[in-house]
């Protein structure tokens, strides 16, 4: 079933796509650069194109615990936000995931202040990364509008019933327009028809929700929730497969590029690998041996399907978009560390941080970080991680 | 209240909402106060409870007191998830997804959750004008934390975090007006109640659940613990309020103000302070001085209410 390709702008897209899934509820507030998502839902619903109750509230705070009520009627819910807008949801977003409640998110990840920055970077997304949501990169506009449908379906599946998060690049990949095929309504509403929690807040059969827990039940509460998050993969696979099956495009929790054989790979989260796979091609050309991992799954994290596109490497170079401070490094390249522990042949990480607040990465960029990444591996790294491109 | 008292009771729900079995201090009017608007609330209400004593009362796992679906999420929120319960009921009732019916939705949440850290999220609900009545129970300080004041804390009151000292002589600014915050809002109902006028609350409540759009009720709930007075008169004392002009009954429908209740002559506040161990070190000329500020608010009201 291969439709039509238009040129669209990824935020639209996605609009589009919550459109196509059918959204009862839309929590809104605005933030850059998320906030055409949130505008062109808000036109759709006053055109009449999509049947839901939006809700211009008055803060993100606000937003996600709008969308914790909706949910938790049993209403097919979305919101949308970025940098600070997330930080401010943060405490909502355990309850979210504690509660179990289907809500879908979109975040055009943007770095935080201060400096304020509204350009982006993952910072927003690593500093969420414990909340118990699902979490999926995305790399292009067409991974985007896919995403968002399978996010439905992933939340809402009674295995799941867990939130998600669909994180896309700011700007880079949330202002850019691209050419996209739509899939048609009526295959998303047979792929993902809107599926009732089996329990919702009604007077026919009361509840309570969100109770207090003492210690004697607290933990239990938690390693509930924890093996509910650690046994989605499998469905989170079957539905991409499902979709693969309807829509002809395949989707995987880690993705391998020109990995075959190559005892160095480079690894990437979002759109960034777009770029990073045309250094790779061109560093190939001139005998490098080099592939890319990209990893799309980011929470519940794949540590089989990691392990094994890394497991025959000798050298692993990690870019991360945000610095954990003070820390190890980069986040992901710290939680890569960790992955790879227990294999008795690990492959040396080197760990890059770049592309913070919107600095761009370009592909002589990424053939730098390559060949850098290389000799440091060689010559080992010193410091923890390496920052590209800064101006000392 | 015209005459209700006399015949009301006979009206009143049997049946409890907010059942017994909840950890409540003894001689919490609070707890009476949620008891008699679970009451008027009826079966088809949806309770959004903010986090405060009330629900860490009454919803220790694996035990509820709530007979009536039932959601706490977090201390500033509950108006915000009230607005999202409404908005969820109403679209999936006109997509077809659930059966019309007449679902309402209740916010119930102390003065910390509404004056303070939630004023924001209760402010966005009522200017957005969803259908739910909000309902604060006012104990006048953070009492869950222990005894922190608010700023619903009366001036003068001790409280751990405005304690009289040699220097200071408790809390030092005027309980901020929440329902006056209310009705500059526009919203269609908003009015004071006290659990020890239980039949005027109860009329109170289903009168808010009742009317489309946002509704506010403010309701005073004396707190033994908290005020440091003693167990068995916190009904009594919640008459003293409104009767000496401290706390006044009125309804303000429409922008209209209405008295619930003017006593002939206002009691001394005295009658009423002298009862609470946290005004107890306050001197007669600082009584002095808040009588006459409460004599003035009260003409204020009343003036408003003509
Ligand atoms: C964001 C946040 N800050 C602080 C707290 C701690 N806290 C829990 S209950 C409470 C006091 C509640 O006071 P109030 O709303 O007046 O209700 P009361 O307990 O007096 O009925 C506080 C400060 C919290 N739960 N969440
Ligand atoms: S501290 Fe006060 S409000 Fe809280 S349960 Fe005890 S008496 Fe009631």
């Amino acid at each position: 079933m291969i439709g039509k390709r238009h040129g669209i702008e990824v935020s639209i897209a996605l609009a589009d796509a919550v459109k196509l899934c059918d959204a009862d509820v839309i929590a809104a507030y605005p933030i850059t650069p998320q906030t055409h998502i949130v505008e062109h839902l808000a036109e759709l619903v006053a055109e009449g194109e999509l049947d839901a109750e939006y809700i211009p509230v008055e803060s993100e705070h606000s937003a996600l615990s709008a969308c914790l009520g909706s949910a938790a009627a049993g209403a097919r819910t979305f919101t949308a936000t970025a940098g600070q807008g997330l930080e401010l949801m943060h405490e909502v977003l355990y309850v979210a995931s504690g509660m179990r409640l289907p809500i879908v998110m979109a975040v055009a990840n943007r770095a935080l202040s201060a400096p304020l920055s509204v350009w982006g970077d993952h910072s927003d997304a690593m500093a969420v990364r414990d909340t118990g949501w699902i979490q999926i990169f995305t790399e292009n506009g067409q991974e985007v509008v896919d995403q968002i449908i399978c996010a439905f379906k992933i939340a809402e599946h009674h295995k799941v019933l867990l939130p998600v998060m669909i994180h896309l690049d700011g700007f880079n990949l949330s202002h850019v327009i691209e050419p996209i095929e739509m899939p048609d309504k009526q295959g998303v509403c047979d792929f993902a028809p809107h599926r009732r929690s089996p329990l919702t807040l009604h007077p026919s059969r009361p509840v309570a929700m969100g109770d207090f827990a003492p210690p004697v039940i607290f933990t239990e509460a938690k390693w509930a929730q924890e093996q509910a998050m650690l046994v989605v993969k499998p469905t989170i696979v079957e539905i991409w497969e499902q979709f693969a099956e309807k829509f002809g495009r395949t989707y995987k929790p880690v993705e391998c590029y020109k990995c075959d054989g190559a005892k160095n790979l480079l690894f990437t989260m979002g759109s960034f690998s777009e770029t990073a796979m045309t250094a790779v091609d061109k560093l190939r050309q001139a005998g490098v041996d080099i592939g890319l991992v990209r990893l799309r799954l980011w929470r519940p994290f794949p540590f089989e399907e990691f392990c094994a596109a890394v497991k025959d490497a000798e050298t692993l170079l990690v870019l991360d978009r945000c610095i954990s401070s003070g820390g190890p490094g980069g986040p992901v390249a710290s939680e890569l560390k960790s992955a790879l522990y227990k294999l008795d042949k690990k492959p040396k990480v080197v760990s890059f941080v770049g592309g913070l607040g919107g600095r761009d990465i370009t592909v002589a960029g990424f053939e730098k970080i390559i060949v850098d990444g290389l000799e440091l591996a060689e010559t080992g790294q010193e410091r923890i991680f390496e920052i590209v491109g800064v101006r000392e | 209240m015209q005459n209700l008292g006399i015949y009301a009771s006979r009206l009143v729900r049997k049946e409890e909402n907010f059942v017994p079995g909840h950890r409540a201090c003894i001689g919490c009017g609070e707890a009476l106060a949620v008891r008699l608007a679970a009451k008027a609330f009826g079966k088809n209400t949806i309770v959004v409870n903010a986090t405060g004593c009330m629900e860490i009362v009454a919803s220790q796992l694996p035990y509820t007191s709530w007979k009536l679906p039932w959601i706490h999420t977090l201390f500033e929120n509950s108006a915000a998830v009230a607005s999202g319960i409404e908005a969820g009921l109403k679209a999936q009732m006109r997509k077809g997804k659930l059966p019309q019916e007449d679902i309402k939705v209740a916010a119930i949440a102390g003065d910390g959750a509404t004056l303070d850290i939630g004023l924001q999220a209760l402010s966005g609900a009522m200017e957005r004008g969803h259908d739910f009545v909000y309902l604060c129970f006012d104990n006048e300080a953070y009492m869950n934390t222990g005894i922190q004041r608010s700023s619903a804390t009366p001036f003068g009151a001790s409280t751990t975090t405005s304690p009289a000292g040699r220097a200071k002589a408790g809390q030092m600014s005027w309980k901020k007006d929440m329902p006056a915050i209310a009705v500059a809002h526009n919203i269609p109902y908003v009015a004071t109640a006290c659990p020890s006028y239980p039949f005027d609350l109860i009329e109170k409540v289903k009168k808010g659940l009742e009317t489309r759009g946002p509704t506010y009720i403010h309701i005073l709930s004396v707190c033994p613990t908290g005020w440091r007075c003693d167990t068995e008169i916190s009904v009594m004392l919640g008459r003293l309020a409104v009767e000496t002009g401290v706390f006044p009954l009125y309804e303000v429908e429409n922008g209209k103000y209405k008295m619930s209740m003017v006593p002939d002559k206002l009691k001394p506040v005295k009658d009423y302070m002298k009862l609470q161990r946290r005004f107890r070190h306050l001197k007669p000329e600082a009584i002095d001085s808040i009588q006459a500020r409460v004599v003035e608010e009260y003409e204020k009201l009343l003036e408003k209410a003509k």
